[in-house]
C-alpha cells in the first residue's frame, strides 16, 4: 500500500529527466542555439566583398610575387618581361606590315600596331591565365580560406603590370618614331582604368568556367586569337568596314576590344583623330567595363562553394 | 619532466620509439586541466560550446578515367549525345553516416585504417567535398592542413610565408612581426639559408614542415591536420605537438589524422575510430585507441 501510492509521485519526476537527457539535442537545433552555420556555405556579395577588401595585400602582394617568379628559369631573367612584348611586335610587323602589307595607308604604322598589341595581349593574357586562375592554385585553394576572386584578380592585376612594362617599352618606340608628348596622353589613364575594370570582369567569369570545365583553357586561345583578328590589330578596321552594311559595322563598331585599343592609339598616337573612332567611345568604354565588371563578378560569386572541390 | 626524460633517451631511436612501449597515460602531459578530467571528454570547464557538428554525414565520391580505359574519342562522343554515364565513372561511398559534435577546446584524433575515410571526413568538415547526405555546422571557417597541401612551389619559402599569412587573413604588420617566429618554428633555416629558395627544391618533409608552421601561426577555431606532423623530424614533431596543444588552450579544437598512435596519444584526449566509413568507436583516447591496437593487433 504504501509501496504503491509511493510509486507513483517517485516516478513522473524520476522518468521526465530521463528521457530529455538520454534524447540529444537534435543537431540543427544545437547548431543554431550556439551560432554555428553550414559549413562551406557561401557569404553573401557584400560581406564576400568586404572579405574580398580585406584581401587586397594579398592580392597585390601574390601578384608581384607571381611576377617575380615568372622568368626565374630563363638565363636572361627578368629582362624577358621587355623582351617579349618587342619580339611579338617584331613578329607581327613582319607578317603583317612586311608581308602582308596591312600597314599601307595607315600613317605611324608601328606605333599603330604595338598599341595595339600591348593593349589586346593584356586582355588575351588575363582571359587565359583567369581561366588557369583556380586550378592551377588548387593547393592553395584547398589549404587556406580566403575570397577565391583573390587568384583571378591577382591574374588580372599581374598582367597589368605587364602591360605597364610593355607601355615603357612603347614610350621608347613612339619617341623614336617621332610621335610628340601631347596632353591628350594623360586620357590613356582612364582608358587604362576601364579597360582593367573589363578585363577583371571577364578574368572572373573565365576563372569560373575554368574550374569546373578543364577542357575550357585548351579552347580559349584560340577564341582570343579570332577575336584579336577581327578587332583591326594589324590593320586599320576603319577601311574594311566602310563599305559594310550598318549592322555589321555597328557590330564591329561596339567590340570591347576595339573600343580600348581605339582609346589608347587616339590618346598616344596624334594622328589618330577623333573621327577615326567609333562613336560614343567613352560611353561605350565604360559601359563595357561596368557590365562586364559587375557580372562577372557576381558570376564568379555565386559558385564560391565550389571551388577547389573534387 | 618524467616525459621530457623519457622523451630525450628514446631519441636516438626515434624510429623505434614510435611503436615502442607507450607512454603509460597520455594525460600526463596536458595540463592540470586535463588531468582534473579523467574520462577525457569533455574536458573543459563551464559550458559545453560546440564548435564542429556532424550530422549524418554521408560523403560519395565520383572518380574519373577508373574502369578499363577502353574509351575512345567517338564512345565518349555518341556517350555525349546519348547522355549516358560513362563506365569510367566509379562512385565511392567514403563516409557513411558519421555522427559526432566536437567542443571547445577538444584536441580529436581521427584513427583507422589506409582507406577508412579519415581524410574524406575531414576534407567535408573543411567544406572542400559537398556532403552528399547529412550536414556538417562549424563555427567559422574550419582549416585543413594535409601534406598534399602545396602552396606555390615556384615561390621561395619567404614568399609563401609572407603570402601564406596574407592569404590567412593576417594585416602587413602582423605577417611582418610573426615572420621571424614562424621561420624559427618550421626550422627550415637550421642548414642554411633555405627559405630564400623556391619551395620546389624543399624535401617533402621541409615543405610539410613550413607549411603547418604558416598554417599555425594563426589561431584557428578549428584546426584539422592531416597527417602533416609524420614527415617532420623528432624536434619538430615535438615542437608541432607542443603548438597544437597551445592552440587547444586558445580555445580552439583540434582535429588530427594520425597512423602514428603515440602522437594521438600525446595531443589528443578523445578519438574516433573510422572504419570503411562508418564510425566505430567514440571516447577517450586511452580506451578508443587501446581497442584499435587489440583489433590491429
Amino acid at each position: 500500500m504504501s509501496v504503491a501510492s509511493a510509486a507513483p509521485p517517485v516516478r513522473p519526476p524520476a522518468r521526465s529527466p530521463a528521457p530529455a537527457m538520454d534524447r540529444p539535442v537534435p543537431p540543427a537545433v544545437l547548431a543554431a542555439a550556439h551560432g554555428l552555420t553550414v559549413c562551406g556555405a557561401r557569404p553573401g556579395i557584400v560581406e564576400y566583398t568586404r572579405r574580398l577588401w580585406a584581401r587586397r595585400h594579398f592580392v597585390t602582394a601574390f601578384a608581384a610575387a607571381r611576377q617575380e617568379a615568372l622568368y626565374t628559369e630563363a638565363r636572361l631573367g627578368q629582362l624577358w618581361q621587355v623582351l617579349t612584348p618587342l619580339l611579338n611586335a617584331a613578329v607581327y610587323f613582319l607578317i603583317f606590315g612586311m608581308l602582308l602589307g596591312a600597314g599601307r595607308g595607315v600613317p605611324d604604322y608601328i606605333p599603330f600596331l604595338c598599341t595595339g598589341i600591348f593593349v589586346f595581349t593584356f586582355t588575351q593574357t588575363a582571359v587565359q591565365t583567369g581561366a588557369r586562375s583556380l586550378t592551377d592554385n588548387v593547393g592553395l585553394v584547398r589549404a587556406l580560406h580566403f575570397p577565391r576572386a583573390c587568384l583571378p584578380i591577382a591574374a588580372t592585376l599581374l598582367q597589368l603590370r605587364q602591360l605597364l612594362l610593355s607601355l615603357g617599352v612603347l614610350t621608347v618606340i613612339l619617341v623614336a618614331e617621332g610621335i610628340p608628348f601631347t596632353t591628350r596622353w594623360l586620357l590613356a589613364v582612364p582608358a587604362l582604368f576601364l579597360l582593367t575594370v573589363f578585363n577583371t570582369g571577364l578574368a572572373l567569369a573565365m576563372a569560373r568556367i575554368g574550374a569546373r570545365t578543364t577542357d575550357f583553357a585548351q579552347v580559349l586561345p584560340f577564341v582570343t586569337r579570332t577575336w584579336m583578328y577581327v578587332s583591326g590589330i594589324f590593320y586599320d578596321l576603319s577601311r574594311i568596314s566602310s563599305g559594310a552594311p550598318h549592322a555589321v559595322v555597328l557590330l564591329l563598331d561596339v567590340n570591347p576590344a576595339l573600343v580600348y585599343v581605339g582609346l589608347m592609339r587616339f590618346a598616344l598616337i596624334d594622328s589618330v583623330t577623333r573621327e577615326q573612332l567609333p562613336p560614343h567611345i567613352w560611353p561605350l568604354a565604360a559601359g563595357w567595363a561596368a557590365v562586364a565588371g559587375c557580372a562577372g563578378y557576381a558570376f564568379f560569386w555565386s559558385s564560391e562553394e565550389e571551388y577547389g572541390r573534387g | 619532466m618524467a616525459e621530457e626524460s623519457a622523451r630525450t633517451s628514446a631519441g636516438p631511436s626515434a624510429g623505434a620509439a614510435d611503436e615502442a612501449p607507450r607512454v603509460p597515460d597520455g594525460t600526463s602531459l596536458e595540463s592540470p586541466l586535463d588531468a582534473a578530467r579523467p574520462d577525457g571528454i569533455p574536458r573543459i570547464e563551464g559550458p559545453l560550446v560546440p564548435t564542429v557538428i556532424v550530422d549524418g554525414l554521408h560523403v560519395v565520391y565520383k572518380i574519373y578515367g577508373a574502369g578499363t580505359g577502353r574509351g575512345n574519342a567517338t564512345a565518349a562522343l555518341h556517350r555525349l549525345v546519348s547522355r549516358k554515364a560513362s563506365p569510367n565513372v566509379h562512385t565511392v561511398h567514403a563516409v557513411k553516416g558519421v555522427t559526432f559534435t566536437a567542443y571547445r577546446g577538444q584536441a580529436i584524433g581521427i584513427i583507422g585504417s589506409n582507406g577508412s575515410g579519415k581524410s574524406t571526413l575531414l576534407k567535408a568538415i573543411a567544406g572542400l567535398l559537398p556532403a552528399d547526405r547529412g550536414r556538417v555546422y562549424t563555427d567559422g571557417q574550419p582549416s585543413l592542413l594535409g601534406v598534399n597541401a602545396a602552396l606555390m612551389n615556384d615561390l621561395t619559402g619567404e614568399r609563401n610565408v609572407i603570402l601564406g599569412g596574407l592569404a590567412m587573413g593576417m594585416s602587413q604588420e602582423e605577417v611582418r612581426s610573426r615572420y621571424q617566429g614562424i621561420v624559427d618554428f618550421s626550422g627550415i633555416n637550421e642548414k642554411g639559408d633555405f627559405i630564400s629558395l623556391p619551395m620546389r627544391t624543399y624535401s617533402s618533409g621541409m615543405a610539410a614542415r613550413l607549411r603547418f608552421s604558416i598554417a599555425a601561426a594563426k589561431n584557428h577555431d578549428v584546426l584539422m591536420i592531416d597527417e602533416a606532423l609524420a614527415t617532420g623530424d623528432r624536434a619538430f614533431q615535438k615542437r608541432s605537438e607542443d603548438r597544437i596543444r597551445e592552440l587547444r588552450k586558445e580555445a580552439g579544437t583540434v582535429f588530427l589524422v594520425s597512423h602514428n598512435n603515440k602522437s594521438i596519444r600525446d595531443t589528443c584526449d578523445r578519438v574516433l575510430w573510422l572504419e570503411k566509413g562508418e564510425l566505430l568507436m567514440d571516447g577517450p583516447t586511452e580506451e578508443v585507441v587501446a581497442a584499435y591496437e587489440e583489433s590491429s593487433g
